[in-house]
């Protein structure tokens, strides 16, 4: 007779883990057909799944991507264990060779990485990985995989969307509507025309070539700032970010968040954009000094803002909510069917990738 | 051009009427009560020689008819649908508008207001503002702008421009006109419906005759799907707005961008409270810049009729 069941002695131990005793192998042929043709296939789903690889997560799959992960992979879940996720790591993560981030909380920092010593794959379901430990990553040759430009679209139709909304006044008009003002009141305040505005890009990648190609057809002048200047872009390129806000009318910032580019918009580069400019942020919240940011719409010395990202998400300056040039967005620039089905298929190439020893498709470079 | 009398319809632009109130002898037909107008029409009607109208108050057959001195109609414009052009024409009285200086920010409003709709960008902004991000969460997903196809009611100076900016998104383009368009590659549908099923964001950029009154109706709207999306830039009455609200509300229409109505300023109630909605004050022409050119092109046809020289932009 053998157990068909076990019951762990450890309860820290999830069941992703628990090692199951293969029974002894039935006699099919004794069987009725059928009953034989369902016990094999059930018997085969248990070896496909224990072949499948693992994965490490350190928050729930989103929903959405739940079967199709679990078809190909199999999951590692620290929060299952009562035992702090590091003290689970350290106990039972030595061997895993891949982690799947998706989101920035828990973050993949260098605590985390020292707890998995196996580990040779990173896999960040967004295009941002400030919230990774890349320096440690580097050091321990451990390949990085983004969201690569998946959501490049997306986030470009956005930043033009809260470009126009800002100047033409889009939200806050349909919220004078909504309060039964127009009949009142008359006409509301005019907006500002977006034809000729110079458009400063910060950050040249993906997303800012996206939104300078968009911008363009609406008559908009396009400067940008990269960390170097790209020998294949026609548009005027300013090495420093001041120099390019004082010459812009807007400044759109797409850039990845690094220690670096932390706060490049600074109070100096928003007195330089003047009372006229506006600031418009798809990237991270601490691209730009939030407080700074605050104080100058506050006292007028910028013109407006449109805002998808904060510091401190999602907590968000109350003192933004009274103002009617600024426009205030969850975080969501990228969130499209269409974004989160390609994601999908990016993780899931990806991840194969790396198991069968093929390079990563969306490899973050140094 | 002291003594020429002007009639100006509607207080459209603190500039225009600073202008002429400092030109001409002006005359304020909004400061007198609606039932006093005829009246005040005909006390003025010895000095009055140039109306200038808009999109809200124009010149109808009553007003040219209680005016015989009057010689040209001016519009603070580009719309002429509340012009009575038959009578002008009759009456030999030359009319003005004001084109191609607001063709870009109508066009700029246009796709500004596709995104609003498709990425819930004010509902964002009101999600915001009302402190649910922190209490509730929330990750909806919103329907992409780039690549949807876009149809065009009216491929003339504003639908074209709305194209070359849809364009850049890698949106296809198809169009409705009278007739096709020999210098563009656009797909051509002969007729609005055709045009409604093939698209995913319906653009009304042509003017607002008798014929095209209506012309996004029930079948259009139902034809354009609840996946579609309605922006309409044009005039209130290229709707039919009863029609247009019983679509949003019953998922038969995706979502609308509106910035005209049929009965300016008044917007139906029943709207406000609709998530896939975006509703502007009629401010396609409305930025600093482009009013400022208006007036400025109103003033400049006045002042080139009254000095006997071609007119800059006349209709008639």
């Amino acid at each position: 007779m053998h157990r068909l069941t076990f019951v762990p002695a450890n309860r820290a131990l999830p069941l992703s883990l628990i090692p199951r005793p293969r029974p002894r192998p039935l006699n099919l042929r004794a069987l009725p057909r059928r009953i034989a043709c369902e016990l094999a296939s059930i018997a085969g789903d248990r070896d496909r799944e224990l072949e499948l690889p693992l994965v490490l997560i350190l928050r729930p799959l989103f929903p959405a991507f739940q079967d199709a992960l679990r078809e190909r992979f199999r999951f590692l879940e620290p929060w299952e264990s009562s035992l702090p996720t590091h003290d689970f790591l350290s106990a039972h993560a030595n061997s895993v060779r891949a982690l799947l981030c998706s989101g920035p909380l828990p973050p993949v920092d260098a605590s985390t990485l020292a707890c998995l010593p196996g580990l040779q794959c990173v896999v960040a379901t967004s295009t941002g990985v400030n919230h990774i430990a890349m320096d440690e990553c580097r050091r321990r040759e451990i390949l990085v995989a983004n969201a690569g430009t998946v959501f490049s679209d997306d986030a470009a139709d956005y930043a033009v969307g809260l470009l126009i909304d800002v100047l033409r006044k889009i939200s806050t008009s349909d919220r004078y509507i909504r309060s039964g003002l127009w009949p009142l009141k008359g006409t509301y305040l005019l907006g500002s025309k977006l034809g000729g505005k110079r458009v400063g890009i910060v950050g040249f990648g993906s997303i800012g070539s996206k939104v300078a190609k968009r911008l363009e057809a609406f008559g908009c002048t396009i400067f940008y700032h990269s960390r170097t200047r790209k020998p294949s872009v026609s548009f005027k390129y300013f090495s420093n970010i001041s120099n390019l806000a004082a010459e812009s009318d807007a400044l759109i910032v797409s850039c990845a968040l690094t220690n670096e580019t932390h706060h490049i918009i600074s109070k100096d580069v928003l007195l330089a954009l003047g009372k006229e400019g506006v600031v418009i942020n798809v990237g991270r919240g601490a691209l730009i000094d939030e407080k700074e940011l605050v104080n100058c719409l506050m006292e007028g010395v910028i013109g407006g803002a449109g805002l998808d990202v904060f510091e401190d998400e999602p907590n968000v300056p109350q003192e933004l909510f009274v103002l009617d040039n600024v426009v205030l967005s969850h975080h969501r620039a990228v969130f499209t069917p269409d974004s989160f089905s390609s994601l999908l298929q990016l993780v899931i190439d990806n991840l194969e990738a790396f198991f069968a020893g093929r390079p990563l498709l969306s490899p973050v470079s140094a | 051009m002291e003594a020429l009398g002007v009639l100006l319809t509607f207080p459209m632009n603190p500039y225009l009427e600073e202008e002429l109130d400092r030109r001409c002898k002006l005359f304020r037909l909004w400061e007198t009560p609606p039932e006093s107008r005829r009246d005040f029409l005909r006390a003025h009607a010895g000095s009055i020689r140039a109306v200038v109208g808009n999109a809200q108050v124009g010149a109808d057959a009553e007003t040219i008819d209680s005016l015989p001195k009057l010689e040209i109609v001016s519009c603070f414009s580009v719309g002429l649908d509340k012009v009575d052009l038959d009578k002008c024409r009759q009456r030999g009285i030359r009319v003005t508008n004001t084109p191609d200086v607001l063709t870009e920010d109508v066009a700029d409003l246009a796709i500004g207001l596709a995104i609003a709709v498709m990425r819930r960008i004010p509902e964002a902004d009101r999600y915001v503002r009302s402190g649910s991000w922190k209490s509730k969460g929330d990750y909806k997903l919103t329907t992409r702008f780039s690549g949807k196809t876009v149809g065009i009611i009216g491929l003339g100076r504003i639908g074209k421009a709305v194209a070359k900016r849809a364009e850049a998104f890698g949106c296809p383009i198809v169009y409705y006109s009278r007739s096709e368009k020999p210098d563009t590659n656009y797909t051509y549908c002969s007729n609005v419906l055709d045009l409604a099923a093939n698209c995913q964001v319906l653009v009304v950029a042509c003017p607002l005759t008798p014929e095209t009154r209506h012309i996004v109706n029930r079948e259009v709207m139902d034809a354009l799907g609840p996946k579609g999306v309605l922006v309409n830039i044009g005039r209130g009455p290229h709707v039919d707005e009863p029609e247009l609200y019983k679509a949003l509300i019953e998922g038969r229409l995706g979502g609308a961008g509106i910035d005209v109505f049929e009965q300016e300023p008044h917007v139906p109630e029943e709207l406000f409270g609709l998530e896939n909605v975006v509703l502007l004050p009629h401010v396609g022409s409305g930025t600093i810049e482009t009013r400022t050119a208006m007036a400025d092109l109103v003033l400049g046809n006045l002042e080139a009729h009254f000095t006997n020289k071609p007119l800059l932009t006349p209709v008639i």
